[in-house]
């Protein structure tokens, strides 16, 4: 094949460079991907482009919304990639969203018709510690039984999904709602207040920010988040120098959970106001590609989950303007992952010309 | 119950098993080989949505049979690509074939989402569809059924009589002793890894066009990564696969067994549809709770990247 005339020769050592140049040949290449898939779709290419990358963000309502989209995804993404940086694959962020939304709506419809800021403190800590506990079956299992926690955390998104749904359609359902499968729109009290003016961008926004504050202080500054990472890269090295795999295990899932849970208490007392069926927009999926084009780096994961919602928005607007299915956004999403995983091989590997 | 039910019982959980044992032997020759795909997902979703256009068009199921094979096959390619040739992470790369394949099905599928096939005819085989209860729960069925048997045997020879099954298992356990004795390590992983998808494929045909038969975004429903969890439970041995993937078939229909039952009780149907991923959790705690079960019967340079030094 093409090999009599491009090979990859390992690099000596593997290159800073092209590990910050990677995810940008990625999303160049997505770009590309997108200008052939609107061609194949019979749309004009640069108009596809047009709507789908340069008008979400043209007015200061789109550039709020980009905000908003961000918003769970640079949470969730950070309570991922430090367990990622262990090499604990928690996939079941989606379901640990849906968990935090379930608890914080609970505590929303506990206190409808009251008053105080307490509320939507309460809702906060509701919803870390649902996204919390629902990683704690695959971290419990996984440090007990040795169970593979890919598998189980993503079996655990299924079964989050349909538990919302049982309670939408039954104990959470909204009395009066002419048996709509959905809770009762939160008042005032258990709402995140708003940042701007005549736009949705809320407090989560601020959360946002502290999560990544904290996530960087946690990766780079702490001892335990050392550790982490030695764990991560040379699992050998970490269990000679005494570090417990269990530990890592624990506090990899737990602060994936419990971010994801907050991103899904900020999503009802947000955007949503009250808790559906579909409560999460696949944030818990699209938060592993951030993490991933981030490279599990907190300044990283703030432009990836901005490129991501722009990916949302995008897909918005294709729906809207270009009679496009909002699948599309997902299938820019994946286009991206799969095109920086390919990319990464050249931070280990040259290309060279010519047979040897 | 009397043996109408039973047999329908039988019946339903045999149909729900089949794609399951398809997928999940198509993964455990790509096991076998050293290559961990969690991509089954996005490869059933693109070969249930290509197979339901395909035979919507052109009237005939076979023919969707085989564009769902194709389009699982073309979907593990990009994956073998990735991870084979450009040696990127297994894990991760598989996951994105997953969140792509389904997001692009569910692109794809728009347009198709308010079709139905008519139903295809069982394919009954005489005289031993005769056989009381049995006969009409196994021998009455969809050709591919029938199919997911041979496939069954035509595996068991291949990776445990023949020599290419040999060098298969031989590449899963050691890729440079394998290499050093003269095989081509990626190019026997790129050929198991292309046979997983197009089983993928297969299973996801086996769902649109005959299970249900329609397309709705999302209808693979974690069938992909319930086959996955199935080569583990069955620690990578095929005829543990056939069990499981009954075992799991028969809690898919697990609501026939409440109505067969007699009983009378208000379940909700949340909780019996939750029922096969709780189950998946369940068998996967049983069998990895020894440590050594797992690691014994995995193939050791499973999802570990492979670079001949040449």
């Amino acid at each position: 094949m093409f090999k009599s005339i491009v090979r990859l020769e390992a690099r000596a050592e593997s290159s800073a460079l092209m590990s910050y140049a990677s995810p940008l040949i990625a999303i160049a290449l997505m770009m590309v991907g997108g200008l052939i898939l609107f061609s194949i779709l019979g749309k004009n290419p640069i108009e596809g482009f047009r709507i789908f990358f340069i008008n979400p963000i043209s007015d200061i309502y789109g550039l709020s919304e980009l905000l908003l989209k961000a918003t769970p995804l640079m949470i969730i993404a950070t309570g991922l990639a430090i367990g990622f940086r262990a090499n604990v694959w928690n996939i079941g962020a989606e379901g640990q969203f849906i968990m935090g939304g379930v608890a914080a709506s609970a505590v929303a419809l506990y206190f409808y018709e009251s008053e105080g800021v307490h509320i939507l403190i309460l809702m906060v800590i509701a919803g870390g510690i649902g996204g919390m506990l629902w990683a704690a079956i695959p971290a419990f299992l996984k440090t007990r039984f040795n169970t593979n926690e890919i598998l189980v955390s993503l079996m655990l998104v299924y079964v989050a999904q349909l538990a919302v749904s049982w309670l939408v359609h039954g104990p959470m359902i909204d009395p009066d709602g002419f048996n709509f499968p959905q809770s009762r729109m939160f008042e005032e009290p258990a709402l995140l207040p708003t940042l701007i003016e005549d736009t949705r961008l809320n407090a989560a926004f601020m959360f946002a920010m502290s999560v990544l504050l904290v996530g960087y202080v946690f990766m780079y500054r702490s001892f335990l988040g050392f550790q982490m990472q030695v764990a991560g890269n040379a699992s050998n090295a970490a269990r000679y120098a005494g570090f417990s795999a269990k530990r890592m295990i624990w506090i990899g899932l737990l602060s994936g959970g419990s971010m994801a849970g907050l991103a899904g208490m900020t999503e009802v007392a947000g955007p949503m106001g009250q808790l559906t069926e579909h409560v999460s927009n696949n944030y818990g999926f699209a938060a592993i590609i951030v993490a991933f084009v981030a490279r599990l780096n907190p300044i990283g994961i703030f432009f990836a989950s901005l490129l991501m919602a722009l990916l949302y928005l995008g897909g918005e607007q294709g729906q809207q303007y270009m009679n496009l299915p909002s699948s599309i956004s997902n299938v820019f999403q994946g286009m991206l992952l799969m095109f920086l995983l390919g990319s990464d091989v050249f931070i280990n590997y040259r290309l060279k010309w010519g047979t040897k | 119950m009397d043996s109408v039910i039973i047999s329908s019982i039988l019946f339903a959980t045999i149909t729900a098993g089949t794609p399951l044992i398809i997928v999940a032997l198509g993964q455990l020759i790509a096991e076998k080989s050293g290559v961990l795909n969690l991509g089954a997902e996005g490869m059933m979703a693109m070969g249930a949505v290509v197979a339901f256009a395909v035979t919507l068009h052109s009237g005939s199921p076979w023919l969707g049979v085989l564009a769902g094979m194709a389009a699982g096959a073309l979907m593990s390619l990009l994956f073998g690509f990735v991870v084979l040739t450009l040696m990127g992470n297994q894990v991760a790369t598989g996951l994105a074939l997953s969140i792509f394949g389904v997001g692009l099905s569910a692109f794809i599928g728009k347009p198709y989402e308010s079709d139905i096939l008519p139903t295809v005819e069982a394919v009954r085989i005489p005289l031993l569809a005769d056989i009381p209860i049995i006969g009409p729960a196994f021998f009455n069925q969809q050709a591919l059924v029938y199919f997911s048997w041979a496939l069954f045997a035509a595996l068991v020879w291949f990776l445990y009589r023949s020599r290419s099954g040999l060098i298969l298992r031989a590449i899963g356990e050691s890729p440079s002793s394998a290499h050093s004795i003269g095989f081509s390590v990626i190019r026997i992983r790129y050929g198991a890894t292309l046979f997983g998808g197009a089983m993928a494929g297969i299973g996801g045909a086996f769902l649109s066009i005959f299970y249900t038969p329609l397309w709705v975004e999302g209808m693979v429903s974690g069938r992909g990564w319930i086959a996955i969890a199935l080569v583990v439970f069955a620690t990578w041995r095929p005829f543990r696969v056939l069990v499981g993937a009954y075992l799991f078939g028969g809690v898919m229909v697990s609501q026939l067994f409440l109505q067969g039952s007699g009983l009378d009780i208000e379940i909700p149907s949340q909780f019996l549809s939750a029922l096969p991923y709780i189950a998946t959790i369940v068998v996967l705690v049983i069998i990895s709770r020894d440590k050594n079960t797992v690691r014994l019967n995995a193939p050791a340079s499973l999802g570990k990247p492979y670079r001949p030094e040449s």
